[in-house]
């Protein structure tokens, strides 16, 4: 089995484009959570909650060209933005992309929610289609991320996107570190994007998984782990990492940021919206062992933490169950981001590395008082200076569908 | 009656708002796919483009074949032209090479 490292990222976040802008935003403990009534209400008018994390700065889709651009929706383009910036960042050389030896492994909840509000409205109001772009399909495919990077850098190794909802870019890593640990390939670009729609924060709403308290106070939820926590908010973006065979990287010469040392993924098998604590167990103990590791060479945990009360509570048990005594530090960030969706997994995961960088753990955002079986675990509730290499990333979704990460940096 | 003029001034704001080409490349002889740069998927959103400016509707078994014959921009000036009751449809284009 070969070793996979990561050697570049990239970000679109809902503070905007890059990185950089991403750890300005987080180390300043700023929150991307605002009022969405006004874009919202007149789309749809019962919604219970009005918070929401959109890309804040304006992106500039024309820097793409026309000819890619066409098939893109937002997911797409915030996508290729993201994954821009990681290519760039390690330094890939173009004669990878086409070699059969880089592929692409990059999903999201849906394709496009704001497309498929295009398609809908000429189809129920007109019964027609013909106005429709040709490209629209493209947009609103379920793999329209990675098939649209892969098309805008003729990539042409292996093209997966494994679509699971929260857990999509944690799967599309671990997806791709196999493919690389395998020897199927030796680079791989991996990630997740979502866009932000009313349709999609209504879904959540459907099954009361939504903050709905703090309408008018949005910069106070979602309160991952909180006594007073009430629900998740819906937001945007789109994470890329660069995965490469450590061989490859040594080759090139280029930075290595992380090593991926293990990934599990497993379902929950009993139910499609409440997470079951042994599961959850059962995937970081799985992804622990596939790393070769045990629970007490972990040095700190990053939480999926979305602020429901169901699915904070099961994840803060498993965390008690598994590292019992053992302090791990433990934190989430969908305070700052909201619920990134899709890109999720792959934005926090580039958060741990950034921080790690600096010997810093950033804390839960809104986290005051640990709500009823979310105690007993190292809750980090203010930027704590750590040294650590060893770290589990936690990502679940709804479908039952689990998803860990065992890096070292 | 719409001018030769007029037609060609409303496609080519059309290549360039809609397909992004450039002035330069807007030029009657230039081939549709490999000099302008469309490609299949463009060719049916031309088309679409075309109806709403020119108010006319596409009939897909009459009009296909003739759409399908369209090589180079002055094919299109001629298709809207016969669309618009002006005249026949007369495609002066050499048949598609290879390349395109």
């Amino acid at each position: 089995m070969r070793r996979v490292v990561i050697t570049g990222t990239g970000a679109v976040s809902p503070y905007g484009v890059s990185v950089g802008t991403l750890m300005e935003n987080l180390f300043a403990n700023r929150t991307a959570v605002r009022s969405m009534r006004e874009q919202w209400e007149p789309k749809i008018r019962d919604l219970s909650c009005w918070v929401g994390a959109p890309v804040m700065e304006p992106l500039d889709p024309k820097s793409i060209p026309r000819k890619f651009r066409r098939g893109m929706g937002p997911t797409a383009i915030m996508a290729l933005l993201a994954s821009q910036e990681a290519i760039g960042h390690a330094r890939i050389p173009e004669s990878a992309f086409s070699s059969g030896r880089m592929g692409v492994s990059f999903a999201s909840t849906t394709g496009s929610a704001l497309s498929m509000e295009q398609f809908f409205m000429e189809y129920f109001q007109k019964a027609e289609i013909k106005n429709l772009p040709s490209g629209i399909f493209f947009q609103i495919m379920s793999h329209t991320a990675a098939a649209n990077i892969a098309y805008a850098y003729n990539i042409c190794g292996r093209v997966i996107s494994p679509n699971a909802a929260c857990a999509s870019s944690s799967q599309a890593i671990g997806l791709g570190f196999e493919a690389i640990q395998q020897g199927h390939q030796d680079i791989m670009l991996c990630g997740g994007a979502d866009e932000l729609h009313p349709v999609v924060s209504a879904c959540f709403d459907l099954v009361h998984a939504c903050s709905y308290k703090y309408n008018d106070e949005p910069t106070r939820t979602p309160r991952p782990f909180d006594r007073d926590r009430d629900g998740t908010v819906c937001g945007e973006g789109a994470g890329a990492v660069i995965l490469e065979s450590e061989e490859s990287a040594l080759q090139r010469g280029t930075p290595i940021l992380a090593e991926i040392l293990g990934f599990a993924t497993m379902a929950d098998g009993t139910h499609m919206a409440e997470s079951h604590t042994q599961s959850v167990k059962f995937c970081m103990k799985r992804a622990i062992e596939n790393a070769h590791g045990e629970p007490g060479d972990i040095e700190y945990i990053n939480a999926h933490a979305t602020g429901t009360e169901v699915g904070d509570r099961a994840e803060a048990e498993a965390i008690r169950e598994l590292f019992g005594d053992h302090a791990v530090p433990v934190s989430g960030f969908k305070g700052y981001l909201g619920h990134t969706l899709g890109a999720s997994g792959v934005l926090e995961l580039i958060i741990c590395l950034k921080m790690l960088d600096q010997g810093r753990i950033i804390p839960t955002r809104n986290l005051d008082n640990p709500g009823e079986g979310c105690e007993g675990i190292h809750h980090v509730i203010a930027l704590e200076e750590r040294k650590i290499k060893t770290f589990v990333k936690n990502n679940f979704a709804f479908g039952g569908i689990n998803s860990v990460l065992v890096l070292r940096r | 009656m719409i001018a030769e003029q007029e037609i060609r001034d409303r496609v080519k704001r059309i290549m360039m708002e809609d397909f992004e080409i450039p002035e330069e490349h807007i030029i009657p002889q230039a081939t549709l796919f490999a000099q302008i740069g469309l490609d299949s998927l463009d060719s049916v959103d031309l088309v679409v483009a075309l109806e709403k400016e020119f108010g006319f509707k596409i009939n897909r078994i009459e009009d296909e074949e003739k759409i399908r014959s369209m090589r180079m921009l002055k094919d299109v000036y001629s298709f809207i032209k016969y669309k618009l009751g002006m005249g026949p449809f007369v495609p002066e284009s050499p048949p598609r090479s290879e390349n395109e």
